[in-house]
């Protein structure tokens, strides 16, 4: 399989992303922003994490204009797969990929730390891998990812099954550490080919640094 | 000429920098505050003198890239000079 890590100016999760997806034994290249097209052969895009234009105006508000973003909205609009991880979460939903938007954290600060997410749905390339309720193990790192929708859109997400993740306790129960619309950590599109969430499972796949969580939900991608 | 662009969180979206800031306003006995809202004010120089023109350019301009509509609204002003 061919990833493609895309970087933006301030992006700083791409070498992260790029270890983890090759610790799975796929191919993975870097693609710079400038570039208006992806890859002969690209499978997956991902949009890692970072400070994209150095946050500006509003997290990812003007990533979604460079070239690069041009080909990826055309990839995914054909059906190609791209995941958004924290600040490439924030460009699908700037970017309208994915619905609703991202808003300062309600405690205005930071927040760096492992936190439990509950698997809502797992009938996706993304999570098939793992079970509806399953309780993992996944680092956060953001200052703007408190998810809103509105009520209708948040009722369409459930009836289609686009709620992939929510925050919640080690035991499950529902935890909510910025103020995300129930609790919402990661969504997909209607037609389940763009996923984003705020965790980052590529840090998290090696048990000796806290957790290996996150092979479980990146190994959805292969065959 | 200048026009000013302010946006703000919509109604409902609750604003959780304004609620921060209300609570620092309440701690320093500033009791007669009942809400505080955030916004930003982003203050274009547009060249042109046509202001009809330069509120439909900047119109767009909020739609396309200053403002998120989903949370945000946004006004244009002409600052008299």
């Amino acid at each position: 399989m061919l990833v493609a890590v895309a970087v933006f100016p301030g992006t700083n999760c791409e070498i992260d992303t790029k270890y983890a997806f090759e610790k799975l034994g796929q191919e993975v290249v870097l693609v710079f922003h400038k570039e208006d097209k992806l890859p002969e052969g690209t499978d997956l895009v991902v949009l890692p994490g970072g400070f994209s234009y150095g946050d500006y105006l509003r997290s990812a508000a003007i990533a979604k204009f460079s070239p690069i973003m041009k080909a990826v909205i055309a990839f995914a609009q054909q059906g190609g797969k791209v995941l958004g991880i924290c600040n490439g979460f924030q460009m699908l939903v700037e970017a309208r990929l994915l619905p609703g938007a991202m808003k300062r954290n309600e405690n205005v600060h930071f927040i760096s730390q492992f936190h439990h997410l509950k698997v809502v749905h797992n009938d996706n390339t993304f999570l098939r891998r793992c079970s509806v309720g399953e309780v993992l193990n996944i680092p956060i790192a953001h200052g703007e990812g408190s998810f809103y929708i509105d009520p209708e859109g948040l009722k369409e997400l459930y009836a289609k099954h686009q709620v992939l993740l929510t925050y919640c306790d080690e035991k499950g129960t529902p935890q909510n550490p910025n103020g995300s619309i129930d609790a919402i950590a990661g969504i997909c599109n209607e037609a389940k080919n763009v996923f984003g969430l705020m965790p980052h499972p590529e840090r998290a796949i090696e048990a000796i640094l806290g957790s290996d969580d996150g092979v479980k939900m990146l190994r959805g991608f292969l065959d | 000429m200048k026009v000013i662009v302010n946006i703000q969180l919509k109604n409902g979206v609750l604003d959780p920098q304004g609620k921060a800031v209300h609570h620092a306003l309440a701690s320093l006995k500033f009791d007669e505050v009942g809400d505080v809202r955030i916004g930003k004010q982003i203050i274009l120089d547009v060249a042109t003198d046509d202001q009809a023109k330069a509120k439909e350019r900047v119109t767009v301009m909020c739609e396309e890239l200053l403002a998120n509509t989903v949370i945000e609204n946004y006004t244009i002003e002409f600052p008299a000079c």
